[in-house]
């Protein structure tokens, strides 16, 4: 490990940590980023819906409502410098009652008092008009223009490699697991043995947070996990609607949700329910039947057929129902950034402000850096380029003329690409590339992606994971072991 | 971007494609055949175990020496093979339709040709289109990508496998890793009867002592990072008795749980398809919806032998030479899957030409009879020796055969297996 | 003795019996063809199999050779064929059909390629 002090040590590569970090590495700063997993955005971000939403879910008093105001008109802008996919499509939320049209008039009043632009109240025809989709018992709804969606995992790794490019270190495989402080820096542990100096924390650790707290003796908080499934359908589905369509909202969640994602696919979900385990993704069957029948209700064409997978990803749930973004009481120089579930990735952009400007009130000096850069090179994708444009791609680099995954078009160049931006793992590559993701799962398109890790790290097979650590592939090569099928027959 | 210009172009590689590459150049046209892997032969290059061929060539041969038989009939013609290529995208207006290839080594190119065969094959179901619950560890495979991967790359994908179906596949696959010194625990069947072959379920499970589980589904899969055991879980009357299930102890799990045609790009372009087969919706002439776009093979509907995707790609690559040719195409009626059947391919017949058809029932029984009726005549009746839903029949109606053809009816050919 | 079992000569299945007092005495019944016969009899004296696998070889395109036996083999013999196969490394070029390994065992069947690879 090095041996200089960093200024700022920000634990938790997802959403959070990685704006934040990309926020801070625009000044003087020696920044560190600190990742459990062997890849940034592999905890809670990793399972994202991907929705901007639209400012109105919560009323004015939160903190979670004000942020998410202004990160949500900051995309337009990160989308320019990151190139992350992102469509404004805007948002409807159903009523199908007149009992749900109350709460359609006060959400239309959150939005109101949070100041979202654009924002309107509908009646049954007009509903109709922007989403012909819906079930025609629609009674009435709201609709708010500036909401969105952005592919998850591509913002994350986006902001990553901005923060990368302006001068942060990035530590994988660093979990943290002691801190001690002594006069002017913290001594930050990682399971491995690696150890780290940093001036300043911020925990922005997910699903983590309040274990890191007690690790550095700052606030006692529990986050409890609550677990989100989503279906995925097909490309083809007839049921993809124009706007991100919502239910009314219940005291527990903001419901299932249709969601047409950037990349064609159309997503049907979160479920939200509560666990122990801070570590149990696995999927249940019996969410499948509730989903669908709470996304038909909105959208009658939905059909269980179109179904390619499903996934589930865990949200930090704090109580009182708020972001915790506040400088910490107990411990000197600590930044607790805790409780980001929805709208967190919204919130994003204005959360690394706000901490930004915490951390300077806090005594921390920003000076601007003037060789930073906001902005990444764009990486193309041949699944979206047209014929001509694509053959002048092709004629810069012939890797991309190479089509690995044919589900989704991936090129060859995207997953050297998504390799040498030090995404060496089977998920890492699919969410940089969107390789795996498509109607075969990876069936035709794994073993080449295989040989391409191989060939561009040096990695034997044995050593190429799904997603770190005990995610092995394949162990054993023909001639390895023994075959002893007949047992000695005859 | 370079253009080509040919009479036919096929997509795939595989039998299919060449066989009715063949067809069409055997009788003087032009034609190109577009393949995404790096040698052409399709799915048969890695399937190298024995019994294929024993309708075509009266001998068994493995799947890469059947595939070689044609690829060695398609380097001596005159037909122009692309590998390495990708088809990205059709446009197709009037007579000529316009084909997007890419590949490394000529880039982007367009091929103009006044037709075009879909011979793309099939996809694997996998484990997010039967929905298994539980963890998402490393070690569960598709039975195709894990054959790949030993066959093709020499790995041995896990140490302690369970498979889940019964098929030929399946059952192919549980040898082949007995075979290669890892330990297969069990096969798992949802249905009550074992799908793949006798034959095989003697070869590959009956020599090793492999279990099968008929009636179990596979509950949840468990393991953090690795796969380390799956609960099995006993159906009665089709129904979970989730307190009767078990759990094997293992570190890969092997989907052989269906195959889907891949239609992806007929669909793009606006084709028809059946969603009994998956495939597109075909005339007598193995033409889709669109005027001069044939499918033949398992992007048509998925076969059980070879042999009978050569026989059915070679009839398509004749119907197309007469396409080209202008011949008239005989007057078509429907055809329809009566019942107890699952799908009838193709989705016309002609009265006044030979038709063969393909199709598939639902249900298993020995002594059976297949019934065509015509306006509720009877016209033939077969009697069937053994029928299950995993074997695929096949029978032929010769010119005349179907004589009660009215102006005023719809003339409709009705399949019935009872 | 009698045992009951399907024959797997072809993909018919036929359902079979092989019935005997000594091995060099043994009726089968049941089956359709002649190979029934043939297939019941090694059942009981010496149960044989086809063996296919593939070999290491060092093509650029191709990963591995596949291989079959030119007729079933013993079972009591086909492990140590796998594994004598699974250490073999071979050179390019090869042709379909070549020899790999002559009489396996002294079975009088050969290993033979069953794809061609010049590259």
């Amino acid at each position: 490990m090095k041996n200089k002090t960093f200024d700022i040590a920000i634990i938790g590569a997802g959403v959070v940590g990685a704006s934040i970090a990309r926020k801070l590495s625009s000044y003087n700063l020696k920044v560190a980023l600190l990742e459990k997993e062997c890849d940034v955005s592999f905890g809670v971000s990793k399972a994202n819906s991907g929705i901007i939403h639209g400012g109105f879910h919560h009323g004015s008093e939160y903190l979670k409502s004000k942020l998410e105001v202004q990160g949500n008109r900051m995309f337009d802008q990160l989308e320019q410098e990151l190139h992350f996919p992102f469509r404004r499509c805007g948002i409807i939320v159903a009523a199908f009652t007149l009992e749900e049209m109350k709460t359609i008039e006060q959400l239309y009043m959150n939005g109101t008092a949070n100041k979202v632009v654009g924002i309107e109240m509908c009646n049954r025809s007009r509903m109709l008009a922007l989403e012909p989709k819906l079930n025609t018992d629609v009674v009435g709804g709201l609709y708010a223009p500036a909401g969105g969606i952005i592919e998850p995992y591509r913002f994350v790794f986006s902001l990553v490699e901005s923060a990368l490019k302006n001068g942060v270190e990035l530590f994988t495989e660093f979990k943290v697991v002691s801190a001690e402080k002594n006069d002017h820096a913290f001594k930050i542990f990682s399971e491995s043995g690696a150890a780290i100096d940093s001036k300043w924390v911020v925990n922005s650790s997910g699903l983590f947070a309040d274990e890191i707290s007690q690790i550095f003796n700052a606030e006692k908080f529990n986050i409890t996990p609550r677990k989100g499934e989503e279906f995925l359908l097909d490309r083809n589905s007839s049921a993809r609607t124009d706007h991100v369509v919502f239910p009314v909202p219940d005291s527990v969640s903001k419901g299932i949700l249709v969601i047409p994602t950037v990349e064609g696919t159309t997503m049907l979900g979160p479920t939200a329910i509560p666990q122990d385990s801070k570590e149990d993704v696995s999927t249940t069957s019996l969410n499948l039947g509730m989903v669908f029948s709470s996304a038909r209700r909105m959208v009658p064409s939905i059909s269980q057929r179109d179904i390619i997978t499903s996934f589930t990803g865990l949200r930090p749930v704090l109580e009182g129902g708020d972001f915790y973004i506040d400088i910490s009481e107990k411990q000197a120089h600590f930044i607790q950034v805790a409780g980001i579930q929805s709208p967190g990735l919204t919130a994003v952009p204005a959360i690394a402000e706000y901490v930004k400007d915490l951390l300077k009130k806090d005594g921390l000096v920003l000076t601007e850096k003037s060789s930073y850069n906001p902005s990444i090179d764009k990486l193309p994708r041949m699944r979206i380029l047209p014929p001509e444009e694509a053959d002048l791609l092709i004629q810069s680099d012939p890797a991309f003329a190479e089509i690995v995954c044919r589900c989704e078009s991936v090129s060859e160049a995207e997953i050297v690409a998504a390799v040498r931006h030090g995404h060496t793992t089977l998920d890492g590559i699919k969410f940089y590339t969107r390789a795996q993701m498509g109607r075969c799962q990876g069936g035709f398109c794994t073993d080449r992606i295989i040989k391409i890790i191989q060939r561009e790290t040096g990695l034997s097979y044995e050593e190429i994971t799904k997603r770190g650590k005990d995610s092995w592939l394949l162990d054993d090569k023909i001639g390895d072991l023994k075959v002893n099928s007949y047992g000695g027959a005859e | 971007m370079k253009e080509f210009k040919f009479d036919t172009l096929v997509i795939g590689g595989g039998s299919a494609g060449m066989a009715a590459a063949l067809e069409v150049s055997k009788r003087g046209f032009s034609v190109a055949v577009v393949e995404r892997e790096n040698s052409m032969g399709g799915i048969l290059n890695q399937c190298i175990h024995n019994g294929f061929g024993l309708h075509h060539f009266k001998e068994e041969l493995s799947g890469p020496s059947y595939a070689e038989k044609f690829i060695d009939m398609v380097d001596s013609s005159d037909i122009e093979v692309f590998i390495d290529m990708t088809i990205m995208d059709i446009d197709e207006n009037d007579k000529l339709k316009a084909v997007y290839g890419l590949s490394k080594l000529t880039g982007m190119v367009k091929f103009c040709v006044k037709t075009v065969v879909f011979a793309n094959g099939c996809r694997e179901r996998n484990r997010g289109s039967i929905g298994t619950p539980g963890t998402r560890p490393s070690g569960v495979f598709t039975a195709g990508l894990a054959q790949r991967l030993v066959n093709m790359e020499g790995y041995i994908p896990g140490k302690e496998c369970v498979v889940v179906g019964s098929g030929d596949i399946g059952l192919i696959m549980a040898r082949r890793m007995t075979w290669v010194g890892a330990k297969v625990k069990a096969v798992i069947e949802i249905q009550p009867y074992p799908a793949g072959l006798t034959r095989n379920i003697v070869q590959c499970l009956n020599d090793f002592d492999i279990p099968l589980y008929l009636s179990h589904v596979v509950g949840d899969i468990h393991g953090k990072d690795r796969v380390e055991s799956i609960d099995v879980i006993p159906l009665e009357n089709g129904i979970e008795q989730k307190e009767k299930s078990f759990n094997i102890k293992c570190d890969s799990l092997l989907l052989a749980v269906g195959l889907v045609p891949d239609n992806e790009l007929a669909q793009k372009i606006g084709i028809s398809i059946n969603p009994e087969t998956n495939g597109p919706i075909v005339d007598r002439q193995l033409m889709t919806g669109k005027d001069g776009i044939f499918a033949c093979g398992n992007v048509l509907h998925v076969h059980d032998l070879v042999d009978f995707v050569t026989e059915e790609s070679s009839r398509c690559g004749r119907y197309v030479a007469d396409y080209l040719d202008k011949k008239i195409s005989p007057i078509q009626f429907r055809t329809a899957p009566g019942q107890n059947i699952k799908y009838l391919v193709p989705n016309f017949y002609s009265p006044s030409g030979d038709n063969k058809f393909y199709l598939r029932t639902l249900i298993v029984k020995n002594r059976a009879e297949l019934i065509l009726k015509v306006n509720g005549k009877e016209i033939l009746r077969k009697k069937l020796r053994h029928i299950q839903p995993s074997e695929m029949i096949s029978f032929s109606l010769p010119p005349g055969a179907v004589d009660c053809i009215s102006e005023c009816k719809e003339n409709t050919l009705e399949a019935s297996i009872v | 003795m009698k045992k009951d079992m399907i024959c797997i000569s072809c993909p018919m299945g036929c359902r079979i019996s092989a019935e005997w007092e000594s091995e060099s005495d043994i009726t089968v019944t049941g089956n359709k063809c002649q190979r029934g016969i043939i297939y019941g009899k090694e059942e009981i004296l010496s149960p044989r199999r086809v063996v296919t696998a593939t070999i290491n070889i060092n093509s650029s395109w191709l990963g591995r050779l596949p291989v079959m036996t030119t007729g079933p083999v013993p079972k009591g013999k086909i492990d140590s064929l796998l594994n004598k196969i699974y250490k073999i490394h071979l050179d390019i070029p090869i042709v379909r059909d070549d020899i790999i390994i002559k009489n396996i065992e002294n079975t009088g069947i050969d290993l033979i390629a069953t794809r061609s690879v010049k590259t």
